[in-house]
């Protein structure tokens, strides 16, 4: 057995609840998400609809003009599967209109700026389909730091963050999800050809395996590299989590008063909710 | 002793007190409609847990008007609440309160605050110094606050005065999704470790079993009753974990609120009852606190340095750090 195994029918059943709830105490019993055609997306949107029905969860498609074609036709695939509607919004025009006339180079520039139009777009559509943002981002990726900030980072609450990549499979296994979206390796699709594994360098189940001990259990390096991992993996991924930490805490406020927010001004979210 | 306890299993909601004390006064007429004697809510059932600076707004006088509903209703039924308590001096508490016959009997303050992990409680609250025991009409009972019950003093001291039942008050989240024993011990070495077969186990948060497991022993060591009020809902993403349960002193569960959803529960306690399963395991008879009050009279003639004891707590405004 693997030790990150969890048991879906609970998590399933907490995660379902969370969603109701949190989002409830913010006034709110509709979600919105966006559909990307990957595993994150299609069990976010899996909850959602258990938590508030499909008629009430609505799916966006929001493909670029190099996009991967599967991406959306598995993203249609999964919202068929789970009856919920779509929305398709092509970001092409969006996005080409400020990469052209600054004359962006190819790479991560351009990923950020489609991530980034996507939030726009999410938090725009959310008024209109008076629901919360649902992120998709889970726990390996939030602890490297593969993500955006302020673009697939961003929304109102996340089911997954909790959760690491294996953990996630298994969830979508539990939750019937189609075999498409299971079965194909991750990727951001952000440029052709991309996938996650090849760009961070390592596999989610290597990141998984070292992660769970270092993270969630507290060994250190030295125990880590001790008990047979590999001392370079050891180092990288202890300094992306380390690098990445801005992205994962709200910005710094410099502190001038005797009660500054978030220092010593310190509510929940929550609050009265 | 011969009482029937019911168990309100709640979603309180964060810092809104009158909105709790309406669902107190609801759960409490309810069950003293059905007969029950003793109502158990959980920790901080009145204001809610992670409050944070809310502790601030939210602490009031242990016997004074806010708490007025209560000690009415307690005319009829014997009542166990949590709220924040403002003492005099003005440290504020995470206290637990006994409610009987139109007054406050008896009052627990969180001697164990936690204060690691996910939890900051020493920040915001000032830590009780006292075990009592609340003399009811209905009986001999030791409140306990949460982390309280992790710790073996207050149900040693508990099981010295013979006391009837443990009343627990908790806020305790769920923590652990996966199956019994894999995640504290994972195969780091590649031994191919052993684990329980996830088919077999009930999909209960780890933190529950422990929960249960803590029951269990406390019942048995302190050959009494142990009733167990968590509570559930959500605050910022943490979910409580529910579960409430009410042991016999023989350590068997005799019954449980499954799961996160609020309900309530009602078990028959009966003196009989624990005479029985104290002539069976004599384990009180056969105390020995005298050479624990040697030992401890060497090892401790006075609290730890870094102990607040009796300080009041220092004017923020003033703070030098």
């Amino acid at each position: 057995m693997n030790p990150l195994d969890i048991h879906p029918a609970l998590v399933t059943d907490v995660l379902v609840r969370f969603l109701r709830e949190e989002l409830g105490s913010a006034g709110f019993s509709r979600a919105i998400l966006g559909l990307s055609g990957g595993i994150d997306s299609a069990v976010s949107a899996a909850l959602a609809v258990r938590a508030f029905g499909p008629e009430e969860t609505l799916g966006v498609l929001m493909p670029y003009r190099t996009s991967n074609p599967d991406s959306e036709a598995h993203a249609l695939i999964v919202a068929d599967s789970l009856d919920m509607p779509v929305r398709k919004v092509d970001i092409s025009a969006m996005v080409d209109g400020y990469l052209d006339q600054e004359s962006v180079p190819e790479g991560m520039r351009r990923g950020n700026a489609m991530a980034r139009a996507r939030m726009i777009i999410l938090y725009d559509l959310s008024e209109e389909w008076r629901g919360l943002v649902i992120g998709t981002s889970n726990k390996t990726e939030m602890l490297l730091g593969y993500s955006t900030l302020f673009g697939d980072s961003a929304h109102a609450v996340n089911p997954l963050g909790d959760l690491y990549k294996h953990q996630v499979f298994q969830l979508a296994e539990y939750l019937e999800l189609p075999s498409e979206v299971i079965d194909k390796a991750p990727s951001a699709d952000l440029f052709e050809g991309q996938t996650d594994e090849q760009e961070l360098g390592f596999s989610y189940a290597a990141a998984d395996k070292l992660l769970y001990p270092m993270v969630d259990l507290r060994y250190t390096e030295a125990q880590l590299i001790e008990s047979g991992f590999d001392a370079d993996f050891v180092r990288l991924v202890a300094k992306r989590i380390i690098r990445n930490q801005y992205k994962r805490v709200l910005p710094p406020i410099a502190k001038l008063s005797h009660r500054t927010i978030n220092q010593d001004f310190r509510y929940l979210r929550d609050w009265l909710a | 002793m011969d009482l029937r306890l019911t168990i309100a299993q709640t979603n309180p909601a964060l810092g809104d007190f009158h909105k709790n004390l309406d669902d107190h006064l609801r759960q409490i007429r309810a069950a003293t409609a059905e007969g029950a004697d003793l109502i158990l809510f959980p920790e901080l059932s009145l204001t809610g847990y992670f409050l944070r600076d809310q502790v601030f707004d939210l602490g009031i006088d242990a016997n004074g008007p806010e708490l007025e509903p209560l000690r009415k209703l307690s005319m009829g039924i014997s009542i166990v609440a949590g709220f924040v308590e403002r003492a005099a001096d003005g440290r504020l508490y995470n206290c637990l309160g006994f409610f009987e016959d139109g007054k406050l009997l008896s009052k627990h303050r969180k001697v164990h605050l936690v204060s690691y992990g996910m939890f900051d409680e020493s920040r915001d609250f000032a830590a009780g110094d006292e075990w009592g025991v609340v003399e009811s009409r209905l009986g001999r009972f030791g409140l306990f606050l949460c982390e309280d019950i992790w710790h073996l003093e207050g149900q040693y001291l508990r099981i010295l005065e013979h006391v009837d039942a443990y009343l627990i008050g908790s806020a305790g989240p769920g923590r652990g999704v996966g199956p019994e024993g894999a995640s504290e011990h994972p195969d780091l070495a590649g031994q191919g470790r052993l684990y329980a077969d996830s088919a077999e186990t009930a999909p209960e948060f780890e933190s529950v079993r422990t929960w249960r497991s803590i029951l269990t022993a406390a019942a048995i060591h302190g050959q009494c009753y142990v009733a167990w009020a968590n509570r559930v809902g959500f605050e910022d993403g943490i979910a409580f974990a529910g579960s409430s349960a009410v042991h016999a002193p023989s350590g068997a569960q005799l019954g449980c609120i499954a799961g996160l959803d609020e309900g309530n529960l009602t078990v028959r306690l009966t003196g009989d009852e624990l005479f029985r399963a104290r002539q069976r395991t004599p384990l009180l008879r056969d105390a020995r606190p005298w050479i624990v009050a040697k030992a401890l009279g060497v090892r401790c003639d006075a609290p730890p340095a870094n102990e607040p004891k009796g300080s009041v707590p220092a004017d923020p405004t003033s703070a030098s750090d």
